[in-house]
């Protein structure tokens, strides 16, 4: 418990409570100025709103402490070490931003005269020319917008493309670790899913697999390194299994950051894999999006890649927009417009920041690191599996065993010590899961910080359980109760009766 | 490497904790021939001076739409952008924060959200929205899938005055979830034809409002004809600050609300990314789609919010969810409620009014060129004209000028000639009293040197 | 008419008939595993479910789980009190907590169900 003295406005210094906007509004403020406008007559056709919207009205100087106290109660890779597995939370450099914001990249519109965005469209063919250089696939579909969104993307070519072949296959083998984007995915694309079990040592169960592999088998949807940090060793066996059977491989590229710049995917027998730009290529989570999910894909699949691409005519570059200009045999549009060209325009800024010899130091690091804690923690924590490790270090719940402390209770109490918490009870196979991925921005004594406090809270949790049960204490607010959220759940301000 | 800080003595005393002898030994697992590819056809490391020389080269070959005249619409619209929302959302702690799962620390992001959703409601109309989608399309599309799940009925009618990109991702979208598409063929004037085509069998009717011409349509028609047969209406706008003038769809019977909220939050940034808003009516909570972020209180009782009902979503239910989203819009989310903060009320009414007041007054002008129609019909900031030859041509003619004067009908539908002499044109407060001058003085001129090239 | 004993299934509902109905729940074991129930998905009055049919679905703030039919018949009537009160689900598993109601059309598919001890035997086996 708290024994801090309470204070009269509820603040504690530099962690103040703040209400919400519709809280501190006053009629008659204003945030903006606008100049008049020409008198007219309107041309409505008498939809004019009848009723008011219900905003708040403030000036800029509340709007702007406003957000400023509410950025002061989250924490972002740039307060500190953010170990959160499977996510990729790597330094976001500024240059990126400041190109993004460019008036020649950031203020164009999708619909100019294509004449007038030629450096548009290059951008966009270099960035796709990286990405493929170093996946060693000969094509990329850029347009998706995310992760999951990518997965839709490169199922729906492998479905295009069986198609095409007349062959319907309905199955789509899916690992039990996998993420649950990928068996939603596959239901999206209208298949079955059927989950491949794992082995003692956290890989595919490949005699399994293969016992599964048959006509009806239409992809194998696999994350490689998978979700315990682990590369599945028998990738090109496996790729090759399937293939035999007249089925495709879909890669989840979302732990691409252990392999970039040093194994090429396109080695592996992949036939498609998407590319999460926002965890690989640095651009900024931004609380929650948006991020880019460009698909790599096989000569077998790339006819089918979705609308629009961008190619070369002459010395000019073309959009193809519409199917009739389209070459192959486009399955569809992803989204509206031209893909994140915002997040591309980041994410190549990193890239050739980095170069083909940053990349490959980049993973490496990334992978070191991982294996340096696995190797500092390994015997105060329980690991479930020995390294080494990719890109991240999975840790199991028992060494918490008998302690009364939870997964969930070492989590919340690295909130106190000043750390975003790992992965939580993800990956689903071992229980109680860990998941630590540092990524190569730390450094050695930042590394060693965080390690030190993961062993003083597996100390804590086994001479002094009920304090950790406690935790977070220190943060802008303690648990929340989510039962109460879910029960009854309030998603939205009302105004209070009476108003 | 000004991105690693990891030095070599770092790396060797590493490997010295873990046991290895050196990195390679990490990659053990991986198979020998895949292992360490042949040299990338890449240029190496460079430091921030010549990246940014690299991509103003980039930026030079482009035309940036402010650098001029600029009356392109079409679902994507070039607002002011107050220079607080652009430091704003700048800061690390929004900026470099993850999907808000530990709540404790992330109540920055968290009340954001809870205040995103209350706005998207009041302006919508609706009774909860959700915390984003990637963007207004596929927003449309997920909302297709939604009125199924809810309806229990398989098929999916798409007005013609949808935009086409998002009839488009529609049926991508749906392609493989055995539900009928019928999109039907552009049309300004489709609402009696709708009506007709309500029947039981359908799950949702999409209509945009304005639509793909800029016009505005009373939506209470056709919402009694859906109510009627169980049908759901589908409400789509892809300019959001329409919304502060005119009857919101949710007022006039729409029973989900998708939009485009770009418009609204950031610079145009060719396309992407924009922001899906969502909403919907309250009974239909559980079957939507995307994050929500829920009021509640922490262990001290004090008010907090958190993701929930996350049930509904694919780390759960897997194969069974909602939708496969993860990863949405958040930054974007944050940016438009900022601008929705900094406008308010008033301020939202009056830029609404101002870009309408610049419109009617443009169109009022462009419509008396000779051999110009204006399509009938009532319209916000963006409307459609029929020119007497195919539009594109004259489009670019005028972007060599230095005009970006619209979006010729050949761009969103080039399969109906009957579309291609059709000019879409939006008018904002971001247009000058000079560069509306100069459309109307170039298009004159543009059709002048046509008329001429006629012989007439 | 006298109420019988509860019988349980190895996913954990349990039956109790009454005549020609059945009332169906999930049991002690299966909510306290569950965690504070937040929400029940319920199957309207009419539909026809076989014996091992997906009829209802539980959720916690962090799962979701299936509840299957025991029994094949038609759903009788569904737990009004869960709409507001999901909760009773925890608080009273095997009473008020109950999900819905059939009227069976195979009663002699409850003697395939285990009893109270059958259960205890199989939960200890877990």
């Amino acid at each position: 418990m708290s024994t801090l003295p309470p204070t009269h406005s509820g603040h504690r210094a530099l962690d103040l409570e703040e209400p919400l906007i519709f809280e501190l509004g006053r009629p008659g403020a204003r945030g903006i100025d606008l100049p008049e406008g020409p008198e007219v007559t309107p041309r409505l056709g008498g939809l004019e709103r009848q009723r008011p919207i219900g905003l708040p009205d403030l000036s800029e100087p509340q709007v702007v402490r406003h957000y400023t106290r509410l950025s002061q109660k989250n924490y972002g890779i740039d307060s500190g070490l953010f170990p959160l597995g499977s996510c990729t939370m790597k330094h976001n450099p500024r240059l990126n931003e400041r190109l993004a914001r460019l008036p020649g990249l950031a203020d164009l519109h999708p619909f100019q005269p294509q004449g007038t965005v030629q450096g548009a469209l290059a951008l966009i063919h270099t960035l796709a020319g990286w990405l493929t250089e170093l996946t060693g696939m000969p094509a990329v579909a850029m347009t998706p917008a995310a992760g999951a969104h990518g997965e839709l993307c490169g199922l729906m070519a492998i479905r295009a493309c069986l198609e095409a072949r007349g062959d319907a296959r309905q199955v789509v083998l899916v690992p039990e670790s996998a993420h649950g984007t990928n068996p939603a995915t596959a239901a999206l694309c209208g298949y079955q899913v059927e989950s491949i079990p794992g082995t003692a040592d956290g890989r595919v169960d490949v005699d399994a697999l293969k016992r599964m592999l048959g006509p009806d088998v239409a992809a194998l949807m696999i994350t490689n390194p998978n979700t315990l940090g682990l590369f599945e060793r028998d990738i090109i066996d496996i790729s090759q299994a399937v293939h035999a059977a007249g089925g495709l491989v879909y890669m989840d590229g979302a732990n691409l950051n252990a392999l970039i710049g040093r194994v090429r995917v396109g080695d592996l027998g992949v036939d498609a894999m998407h590319i999460n730009l926002h965890k690989t290529f640095s651009t900024p989570h931004g609380g929650g999006g948006p991020g880019a999910g460009p698909v790599v894909l096989s000569d077998t699949l790339a006819p089918f890649a979705p609308l629009p691409y961008v190619v070369k005519d002459g010395e000019a570059w073309r959009l193809i927009e519409h199917r009739h200009e389209a070459d192959g045999h486009p399955f569809g549009r992803m989204k509206g417009y031209h893909g994140q060209f915002g997040v591309f325009v980041r994410a190549l800024a990193y890239m050739m920041s980095l170069g083909a010899d940053g990349l490959a130091q980049a993973s490496g690091d990334a992978v070191l690191a991982a294996n340096y804690l696995l190797a500092r923690l390994k015997d105060h924590l329980s690991a479930p599996f020995p390294g080494p490790v990719m890109h991240e270090a999975l840790f199991d719940d028992s060494f918490l065993k008998g302690t009364g402390a939870s997964t969930l209770d070492f989590a919340k109490g690295l909130i106190d010590e000043g750390y975003h918490p790992m992965t939580m009870y993800f990956p689903l196979v071992v229980h109680g899961a860990l998941l630590v991925e540092p990524t190569e921005t730390e450094s050695k004594a930042s590394l060693d910080a965080f390690a030190e406090s993961c062993i003083a809270l597996a100390d804590r949790a086994r001479n002094d359980p009920e304090s950790l049960k406690q935790a977070p204490l220190m943060a802008p607010r303690r648990r929340l109760d989510e039962t109460r959220a879910a029960r009854q759940p309030v998603l939205r301000w009302t105004p209070p009766a009476g108003d | 490497m000004r991105y690693l800080p990891l030095t070599e003595a770092d790396r060797a005393a590493m490997l010295d904790t873990i046991g290895a002898g050196s990195l390679d030994d990490l990659f053990v697992d991986v198979p020998e021939a895949a292992r360490r590819p042949p040299a990338f056809n890449l240029p190496d490391h460079q430091g921030e001076l010549a990246v940014e020389r690299t991509f103003a080269a980039f930026a030079r070959a482009n035309r940036a739409a402010g650098d001029g005249p600029c009356f392109l619409g079409g679902g994507a619209y070039r607002h002011h952008v107050p220079a607080s929302l652009d430091y704003l959302i700048q800061r690390g702690e929004f900026l470099t924060a993850y999907t808000p799962y530990q709540p404790e620390i992330a109540q920055g992001t968290l009340q954001v959200l809870f205040e995103f959703q209350t706005q998207v409601a009041l302006l919508t109309g609706l009774e909860v929205a959700n915390a984003s989608m990637y963007d207004g399309a596929t927003a449309c599309a997920e909302a297709c899938a939604m009125a199924c799940r809810v309806t229990r009925r398989k098929r999916v009618l798409l007005s013609g005055g949808l935009h086409p990109q998002w009839a488009e991702v529609v049926r991508t979208f749906l392609a493989h979830a055995d539900v009928t598409v019928e999109d039907l063929p552009p049309d300004p004037l489709d609402m009696e034809d709708l009506i007709g085509r309500i029947g039981a069998d359908l799950a949702c009717v999409v209509v945009q409002n304005p639509d793909v011409f800029g016009h505005l349509k009373d939506l209470s028609p056709l919402a009694s004809a859906c109510r009627e047969d169980g049908v759901l209406l589908v409400a789509a706008v892809a300019e959001p600050l329409s919304l502060g003038l005119i009857t919101p769809p949710g007022e006039m019977g729409a029973d989900i609300v998708v939009a485009e909220g770009q418009s609204l939050a950031g610079p145009l940034s060719f396309g992407g990314p924009g922001v899906g808003l969502f909403a919907a009516r309250q009974k239909f909570l559980r079957n939507m789609p995307g994050r929500l972020c829920g009021e509640t209180v922490d262990a001290d009782g004090r008010r907090g919010f958190v993701l929930t009902l996350s049930t509904r979503e694919q780390h759960i239910r897997r194969e069974k969810a909602t939708s496969n989203i993860c990863t949405n819009s958040g930054l974007i989310a944050l940016a438009f409620s900022i601008h929705m903060s900094l406008l308010g009320e008033s301020g939202l009414t009056e830029l609404a009014r101002l870009n309408h007041a610049l419109a009617v007054e443009t169109a009022r002008r462009l419509e008396k060129l000779p051999g110009v129609k204006l399509l009938p019909g009532a319209f916000f900031n963006e409307f459609a004209l029929k020119l007497p030859c195919d539009a594109e041509p004259v489009v670019e003619a005028l972007a060599e000028k230095g005009i970006l004067a619209g979006i010729p009908g050949r761009r969103l539908w080039p399969t109906y000639d009957e579309l291609h002499d059709v000019l879409l044109i939006a008018v904002t407060e971001t247009t000058t009293e000079a560069d509306r001058d100069a459309l109307v003085e170039g298009l004159a001129a543009a059709l002048g040197e046509h008329n001429g090239g006629a012989g007439q | 008419m006298t109420m019988s004993e509860l019988r349980y299934t190895e996913d954990h509902e349990w039956i109790r008939v009454e005549g020609d109905t059945a009332t169906v729940g999930i049991s002690a074991y299966a909510q306290e595993q569950m965690g504070d129930v937040v929400f029940v998905e319920l199957p309207e009055p009419g539909r026809a479910l076989a014996q091992g049919d997906e009829a209802a679905v539980v959720e916690s703030v962090k799962a979701a789980s299936e509840v299957y039919s025991p029994l094949t018949g038609e759903v009788s009537e569904a737990n009004p009190a869960l709409e507001e009160t999901p909760g009773l689900v925890n608080e009273d598993p095997t009473g008020e907590g109950w999900l819905f109601k059939l009227k069976m059309a195979e009663p002699a598919e409850a003697e395939g169900l285990m009893d109270a001890e059958a259960y205890q035997t199989f939960l200890a086996g877990l």
